[in-house]
């Protein structure tokens, strides 16, 4: 447990951390500063910059990720709390040089535009098509209202979702 | 820049210990309610004590009521299918706050002390008696559309933001707690605080004292219920006004009623005078109006806030008619 990780006698988390987590399936141990978001963690130590900033206060949805299968919002998660634990980010979610349905469905809708906001709806969206495949457009709009996006007005984007999910339960 | 020490724990001991040698240390749990304010500088804690590892996560549900660990996620508490079933104001109320990623993280304990969205307790630049006890609010005389109508002080106006907590409100919950001096265990209507002279308290725990479960009596006559939310756009979004309401009809007749309120109160706010107006009086519009009429009395508006009298009175009675009308 990150604990035992932190020097003995000297828990300041401007003190390096030793932490051990796998993210997009690749067991990772790093050494970062105590004080980092798991938002900071994987865009400044490991730049898997597909994570976003936003408002950093969790308002906005740019920065969730899977932890632990759950979508959660990685700037209010301290990287500390993550030692042992398994992330996910949009990195993780091609396959090869495939794209996965999502994200193609994402480009043929136009469901993005400025793309800021893209990666945490690829992650809210896919977390809950595993939950529930055939999801309705009103549980599409519920599992994505923490995700903000000013430039589409989300048509596209449940759209694109549908679509996928469509695919998905094709087996295609 | 502040130092800030972390100490991750697995059992309540050693987390009720580290609090009670440092003055300036709190519990991180879910950390949705705490790391925003401390990035904010709103709330500056030097030592966090990381909960997340202690294992007060169980649900238990039986004839005699509902055990539910603090450490239990919103999600996993408004999702599980004996509390759905047995409690469902409890879940409408979780389902009906936040956002999916945020009740993934937010805990029933952490909830419990949800802070404000006063905007100006959360803006360090500002007058604010919670944050900066003695400064003055800014809220006031500001822009108070947000702000209390009920349970307010010369000091504060700021709501409770919880929408769990109205709902455990009318369940008549009772928080479990241990600390220093043993356990202890609080009905939910004695846990927060009003504002009075010290808003910067806004519930009965002491230091160091953890939240280690909340318990709900069984639910007889209360599975007739709603949680109705009234907000500026349709999700994730904090009340202006909110009703968790539950009766008990036989024939036509009213045996029993519970109605507490969200986004009005300066703490989670059981109308307790307006069941009374319900109980042995016929289900129907006319008294569902003179109960409404009773959640408010008392009421201090402010410049901006004075429309929630009225939203909150025909929420009362949307809530009650809405059960009425399905039951």
């Amino acid at each position: 447990m990150a604990t035992d990780l932190i020097p003995l006698g000297d828990p300041s988390l401007r003190q390096k951390v030793r932490l051990e987590l796998v993210v997009n399936e690749e067991r990772r141990d790093l050494v970062i500063d105590g004080y980092k978001s798991l938002l900071e963690l994987l865009r400044e130590e490991l730049q898997l910059t597909g994570t976003k900033h936003g408002c950093e206060l969790g308002e906005c949805g740019a920065c969730a990720v899977l932890l632990d299968g759950q979508l959660v919002l990685s700037c209010l998660v301290a990287a500390v709390e993550c030692d042992g634990r398994s992330v996910q980010t949009v990195e993780g979610m091609q396959n090869g040089p495939t794209l996965h349905p999502l994200q193609s469905c994402f480009a043929d809708a136009g469901a993005a535009q400025c793309g800021y906001c893209t990666p945490g709806f690829l992650l809210a969206a896919k977390e809950l098509l595993e939950r529930k495949p055939d999801a309705t457009r009103a549980e599409i709009a519920e599992a994505l209202s923490g995700q903000l996006c000013r430039c589409t007005g989300y048509l596209q984007i449940f759209e694109a979702v549908e679509a996928a999910a469509a695919q998905l339960r094709g087996g295609r | 820049m502040r130092e800030i020490r972390y100490l991750s724990v697995a059992a309540e001991g050693p987390a009720i210990r580290a609090l009670q040698a440092d003055t300036d240390a709190t519990y991180l749990a879910g950390g949705t309610s705490l790391l925003d304010l401390m990035k904010l500088e709103v709330l500056n804690f030097a030592q966090l004590v990381d909960v997340n590892a202690i294992p007060l996560t169980k649900i238990e549900v039986s004839n005699d009521g509902a055990r539910i660990g603090s450490m239990v996620r919103n999600s996993d508490l408004a999702l599980h299918p004996e509390i759905a079933a047995r409690y469902p104001l409890l879940s409408e109320a979780l389902l009906s706050g936040a956002s999916p990623q945020i009740r993934n993280m937010a805990t029933v304990g952490g909830n419990l002390l949800q802070r404000t969205r006063c905007y100006y307790y959360r803006d360090p630049s500002t007058a604010c008696n919670k944050r900066n006890p003695g400064s003055g609010c800014a809220a006031i005389d500001g822009y108070n559309r947000n702000h209390a109508i009920l349970g307010t002080s010369d000091h504060c106006i700021a709501t409770h933001a919880s929408d769990m907590c109205v709902a455990l409100a009318a369940l008549d919950a009772v928080v479990h707690t241990q600390g220093p001096g043993g356990e202890r265990h609080i009905p939910f209507a004695e846990f927060h605080r009003l504002p009075g002279d010290h808003p910067e308290i806004e519930s009965v725990l002491q230091h160091g004292e953890l939240i280690t479960a909340v318990s709900l009596p069984p639910p007889t006559g209360l599975r007739q219920s709603r949680y109705l939310k009234i907000r500026d756009r349709a999700s994730y979004a904090f009340a202006l006004s909110a009703v968790a309401a539950a009766l008990r009809i036989e024939g036509n007749l009213i045996r029993g009623a519970r109605i507490a309120l969200g986004g009005v109160g300066t703490k989670p706010w059981r109308a307790v005078e307006a069941e009374q107006a319900l109980v042995g009086k016929p289900a129907n519009r006319a008294t569902f109006t003179l109960a409404a009429a009773e959640t408010v009395r008392g009421a201090r508006t402010r410049p901006h806030n004075a429309f929630k009298v009225e939203l909150t009175r025909r929420a009362v009675v949307r809530a009650l008619s809405t059960i009425r009308g399905a039951s």
